[in-house]
């Protein structure tokens, strides 16, 4: 059951649910194991090192509904001239309601130019998705996006 | 630049103030004029740029009844704003006499009675009378945009996959457009067309899903008056949601607001004096993206079907509002100096299809077009007693009838029909024919499913478009009414959070209230999976209406909306 729910996201889940197959719903529910806001918390100090982020600098672009929560496409992007103390060292991806709330880790150098990437997740459910970026001079930036996954079929 | 004070100057130099968001005090005069066409048309040209709008026609070619809202609920910041006001609340808001010729374009009010008085509205025939005499008055300083929706809604252009408005369209030669429903025709038929538009066709919201990258043209220029012109297409961001995703697997859209931002500063850059947004997104969407994105001079809205007499304004934007189904054409005159929007005229025209006269061209083209179809469309089903309509946040009569046929043809417990915005509306004592069927249901998806859900999968539904509907940021918000229910009734707080604004859910014909782990029989339409089974929509109810010839149907009160 564990093995069909991570294949399909709630929206997939509920649509077909709304056409044929059921048993997927009930696995839906059954999952316990969603990380909670506290997990999601408590990893971003591990990355900072304890320092509460601030606003500003960094960008997180990602749909404000996912087409297919299965590949959510997001981008992050740091305001830096990749020198000397203006300088991004990493940039953490982080998913509250998933079973793991770690996404992806991008680490620059001065040689990557620019502080931007983009990837594609997967989200089971409506959640925050936040981005923490951690600065040479040791200042920490976060970005944060609700991303809504729904059942969709009754717009027009 | 000149500041917000000025610019309300320099519109209040045209009309009057009327309050917070209403830009101009709409004329009462021209709510009371007698109606001509002169009366309807004359216009005192004003500034060097016209732009002339249409949207949401849905594939309506000749002229129809269409019944806006009675109910048209906004939630949040923009509760009691237009276009949520309906009814007589709307008529005191723009100061328009009950019964009057505009009391009927843009009301529910005393529709069936207004309707017989003044008439269908509507018609691309008309639609083309008023194009040509703009366009003669105007010369190259016009600009024809068409806000989407224009493909999909009848029987012959889903016959013709959308050809017979391609032709209609071309013939009218609008300048650009953008899109929503026409994308249900898939990738192909879809590219197809626009690989033979003599128009351009805009979405730079519109990304190739594999690569994330634009995937169509997010801009065009034009050069009108002396005025460079910059049109950016908006397609409806959440065509892969609300329609069915696998019929255009490689698109992808979004509102990507960081795009709309990026493509006016290069619109501005390449030398742009006005920025003009055709957009699909909704009026509320476009309302907030006006108010975060700055440099956008008029933002053409489309989507969710309102027709506003007069501009809303949101900093320096102006919203246009043109309502659907081919019953109004805005024209919006604007004098642009130095890079800057100085000021407007504008008139949202309704289209009294016994009082514009018809442009001849268009007549012919559009009984060519739909000739091979005529005999089919005429054919009537049954009689109706009562008015069919479909618009509203809750249900409409065309939806009852719809969830009434679910239930009997496919032996169901319990009907769900897409809140969909568009479709025509039938007078009482009308005969229904197949034609005003398919304005009500002709689209690319329309198998009638029979199935199981749990009461909690039902409510799971509900509350998931309820929160596409009533959703606080309007960037959340996907248009649609809310899911029509036949066999079930429930209550709604449409300003209730995600998971709590649906109780109450009772199965109507036991009374009983719906229990969340059991099974109920479900019969609905128009699902946005792939090899959805069951007959078309429109058989389901042309049985249903075999049977019961002469249709009559209640007041709905299965949906009580919680204060």
């Amino acid at each position: 059951m564990q093995k069909i729910t991570m294949k399909l996201n709630r929206r997939q889940a509920l649509t077909l649910s709304a056409g044929a197959a059921f048993a997927v719903v009930a696995g839906i529910r059954t999952v316990p194991a969603y990380a909670s806001a506290e997990d999601t918390e408590k990893r971003i100090m591990e990355f900072t090192g304890g320092k509460t982020p601030e606003s500003g600098k960094l960008t997180l672009t990602a749909p404000e509904i996912a087409e297919n929560g299965n590949t959510v496409p997001i981008s992050v992007n740091v305001e830096s001239a990749m020198t000397g103390d203006d300088m991004v060292e990493s940039v953490i991806i982080l998913a509250e309601g998933n079973p793991n709330p770690e996404v992806a880790t991008f680490n620059f150098t001065a040689m990557s130019g620019s502080a931007a990437a983009t990837t594609r997740m997967r989200l089971a459910k409506t959640q925050n998705v936040i981005a923490v970026a951690k600065m040479a001079d040791g200042s920490v930036f976060m970005d944060k996006k609700e991303v809504k996954v729904t059942i969709g079929g009754c717009g027009g | 630049m000149f500041s917000r004070r000025e610019f309300l100057m320099a519109t209040a130099a045209l009309s009057a103030i009327a309050g917070p968001g209403l830009v101009g005090r709409w004329s009462q005069a021209a709510a009371q004029q007698s109606l001509t066409e002169d009366g309807l048309l004359d216009f005192d040209a004003f500034g060097n740029v016209t732009l002339v709008h249409i949207t949401d026609i849905h594939a309506q070619l000749m002229p129809v009844y269409f019944r806006e809202p009675s109910v048209n609920l906004g939630v949040g910041e923009v509760a009691g704003l237009p276009p949520h006001v309906t009814g007589a609340d709307l008529l005191k808001l723009y100061n328009i006499e009950p019964g009057s010729p505009h009391a009927y374009a843009l009301t529910s009010e005393d529709f069936s009675a207004l309707a017989k008085t003044y008439g269908k509205m509507g018609g691309i025939d008309r639609i083309a009378t008023i194009v040509k005499r703009i366009r003669a008055e105007r010369g190259d300083n016009m600009l024809l945009l068409d806000g989407g929706d224009t493909w999909q809604g009848s029987y012959t252009s889903l016959q013709t996959k959308g050809q017979d408005m391609v032709e209609a369209f071309n013939a009218l030669a609008p300048d650009a457009m953008t899109g929503h429903w026409e994308f249900t025709y898939g990738a192909e038929r879809v590219q197809e067309i626009i690989d033979g538009l003599p128009f351009a066709f805009l979405g730079g919201n519109i990304y190739d899903a594999e690569w994330n990258e634009p995937a169509f043209e997010a801009y065009k220029m034009f050069d009108k008056g002396g005025v460079k012109v910059a049109v950016l297409g908006q397609a409806f961001p959440y065509t892969p949601i609300a329609n069915p995703r696998w019929m255009f697997p490689n698109w992808s859209f979004g509102i990507r607001e960081e795009d709309v931002v990026k493509n006016v500063e290069a619109a501005r850059a390449d030398g742009a004096e006005l920025i003009v947004l055709l957009s699909h997104n909704g009026f509320d969407v476009d309302r907030a993206l006006a108010s975060r994105v700055s440099g956008i001079d008029v933002i053409l809205t489309g989507h969710t079907h309102d027709a506003l007499p007069e501009p809303v304004l949101v900093g320096k934007t102006l919203l246009i509002a043109s309502g659907s189904h081919g019953k109004f054409v805005t024209r919006l005159d604007l004098e642009v100096q130095g890079g800057e929007m100085k000021g407007f005229r504008h008139r949202l025209i309704p289209v009294f299809s016994d009082v514009i006269a018809p442009d001849a061209d268009m007549t012919a083209l559009v009984a060519d077009l739909r000739a091979p179809y005529e005999a089919e469309l005429k054919r009537e089903l049954a009689t109706t007693e009562s008015l069919l309509y479909r618009r509203g946040n809750f249900n409409g009569t065309f939806d009852d009838l719809i969830c009434q046929a679910l239930i009997d043809v496919r032996e169901a417990d319990i009907a769900l029909s897409p809140g969909f915005r568009w479709g025509t509306s039938v007078l009482p004592g009308q005969k229904i024919t197949v034609e005003d069927l398919h304005n009500a249901c002709a689209m690319t998806y329309p198998a009638a499913y029979r199935s199981t859900m749990t009461g909690s999968t039902l409510k799971d539904i509900l509350e998931d478009v309820a929160d596409n509907l009533f959703n606080k940021d309007p960037y959340y918000q996907q248009g649609g009414d809310m899911v029509r229910v036949g066999g079930m009734g429930y209550t709604i707080d449409p300003n209730g959070s995600m998971g709590g604004r649906i109780s109450g859910m009772t199965l109507l014909k036991s009374g009983e209230a719906i229990e969340p782990s059991k099974e109920y029989v479900v019969a609905g339409w128009a699902s946005i999976n792939e090899a959805t089974e069951g007959p078309p929509i429109w058989e389901v109810v042309e049985d249903y209406l075999a049977k019961n010839p002469v249709v009559t149907l209640e007041e709905n009160r299965s949906v009580t909306v919680a204060a």
